[in-house]
């Protein structure tokens, strides 16, 4: 039986009593309701007025703005990532194929930097299935940006610009996942063995999801969510930087430290607001990751991905050494319209659309 | 299912880091015990489906040691014990339909309606002329519950109470 919904352990059947019925006129009202944004129209002048300065931000700064597809052919491999997908008829084909929504514009987006576009952002929509929660709709906007010739630490200064523009807050601190880790759980998450890991996740209560699970970053993904996202970031943005190389994704692996890669996360007031890269521009090393993604999918059971071929060759054609980040366009106007969920910043969150 | 307890869900939390594992972060109550706990599943982990189901049951009589329900259309009784009464007892009304819990076909919860209507068998008599409760007085029902009632109700009336906060709702429509 899945966790996914709200009771769904058992069904209570009960005779509608005063109050129940009162429940079930409001149901009746809140459906007839429907139709009404999730958020203000107040809310949303502001969201407007946000994304204007955002695109003043790139204007000022000489970054072109684009827009890639949102219908692909292929997808990402991301054990974590659950992409839609949908058929695609071709008027002159008899054969349907599979196209996939995207989970973030980054492929699409770096065969352009491969040719020739320069530094580039775009502000679009990206799908994610099963995905959705206080911080989660299945469907979102992203702000995604690359800097040719730039470093991650140098990409994070201009991040922190922009949030300082947008939410008027102080700059951001910086810190690695080593030390943070560290200090809020007193245990080095790159040396630490899985069983020592799995006994600091004992210590803390997770002793029944510890029994079957025998994968040092899921147990590394629940401590860093449960216990340091919490505690970070409270009064200004955080960075957390040099993740572990094994959570390198499209990252790469520092030169000065094979056990973290060059990847690093942004966090403000209990929220994860972007995940950036330096980015990796080894072609073969990109298809070995993908191929071992789709191992991984197909040890757990899961669908294996198409890998973007596209993508491939365009590294290979060489992708220019760069940086690039997404950046959660709902969750940081979350934290400038100081709104405690996601629906209340999108104009018409998931059950509504 | 729980530690061998049926539970229910009270909250659910979806929490996923954007590139990493999703996990539910769940609060639960048991329900007999009636605790309630804090847990995290990875995204589509399982536990096993508790068998309970609710039913309106008619209250009998109780003997001392059970009190017994009967489904109005089946004529089908249930005896459920102190442990699953606890201390709704005191809201038990004969012929008042209570909604039991069962577990594998055993009650573990009595829930009584949410208004019922019981006899005061002893109060202070209260001032003539009062109308509305200034503060009022305590009555013990017949049940046994003791209420806070307006000073105008007198020992032998009839009292609708409302057994969610135990509190006095109007005298009863004779």
């Amino acid at each position: 039986m899945c966790l996914e919904h709200k009771n769904s352990l058992y069904i209570k059947i009960k005779k509608p009593t005063l109050v129940g019925f009162f429940i079930i006129l409001n149901g009746i009202i809140m459906r007839s309701e429907n139709w009404r944004p999730s958020a203000s129209i107040k809310v949303l002048r502001k969201r407007a007025l946000v994304l204007q300065k955002i695109r003043l931000f790139f204007a000022q700064r000489d970054v072109l703005e684009v827009d890639t597809p949102i219908l692909s052919h292929a997808s990402v491999t991301d054990e974590h990532l659950h992409s839609f997908s949908t058929q695609f008829k071709h008027p002159f084909s008899p054969q349907t194929s599979i196209l996939y929504l995207q989970t973030s514009p980054e492929f699409a987006m770096k065969r352009l930097l491969s040719a020739g576009s320069g530094p580039i952002y775009q502000i679009g929509k990206s799908f994610r299935n099963e995905e959705a929660g206080r911080f989660h709709n299945p469907e979102f906007t992203m702000l995604e940006w690359y800097r040719p010739g730039f470093t991650h630490l140098q990409l994070m200064t201009e991040i922190d610009e922009l949030m300082q523009l947008v939410l008027d807050c102080d700059l951001a601190e910086r810190v690695t996942y080593q030390d943070i880790f560290k200090q809020h759980l007193g245990c080095c998450p790159l040396t630490a063995s899985l069983s020592d890991i799995k006994t600091l996740a004992n210590q803390h209560g997770y002793d029944e999801l510890t029994a079957n699970e025998n994968n040092k970053d899921t147990l590394l993904m629940l401590l860093f969510s449960q216990h340091v996202e919490p505690q970070i970031g409270q009064v200004r943005p955080c960075f957390v930087m040099d993740f572990p190389a094994s959570q390198a994704a499209l990252a790469k692996i520092s030169s000065t430290n094979p056990l973290v890669a060059e990847r690093f996360e942004l966090y403000f007031k209990g929220i994860e607001l972007a995940n950036g890269f330096h980015e990796l521009t080894d072609g073969p090393e990109q298809l070995k990751r993908f191929e071992q993604d789709n191992t991984k999918r197909q040890n757990m059971g899961l669908d294996i991905m198409p890998i973007d071929s596209n993508f491939i060759a365009a590294i290979n054609f060489g992708l220019p050494a760069c940086s690039g980040v997404a950046l959660g366009v709902d969750r940081l106007l979350m934290l400038a319209l100081h709104c405690s969920e996601i629906d209340q910043v999108i104009a018409f969150e998931n059950s509504r659309a | 299912m729980l530690d061998g307890e049926p539970c229910n869900i009270l909250e659910n939390e979806f929490v996923k880091p954007g590139k990493g594992q999703a996990f539910s972060r769940v609060k639960i109550r048991k329900l007999i015990s009636g605790k309630v706990i804090e847990k995290t599943f990875k995204s589509g982990d399982s536990v096993e489906g508790a068998d309970v189901m609710d039913t309106d049951l008619a209250y009998l009589y109780t003997d001392g040691e059970f009190w017994h329900f009967m489904n109005n259309e089946t004529f089908e009784q249930i005896a459920a014990d102190e442990k699953a009464v606890g201390e709704n007892v005191k809201w038990l009304v004969e012929n008042d339909t209570c909604t039991i819990t069962l577990w594998n076909g055993a009650p573990i919860v009595v829930q009584p309606a949410n208004f019922v209507e019981l006899e005061i068998t002893e109060t202070d008599p209260g001032l003539k002329g009062d109308t509305a409760g200034t503060g009022g007085k305590p009555a013990t029902l017949s049940s046994g519950a003791v209420v806070r009632v307006p000073l105008f109700v007198q020992k032998g009336e009839v009292v609708r109470v409302d057994t969610r906060n135990g509190e006095y709702v109007s005298r009863a429509q004779k």
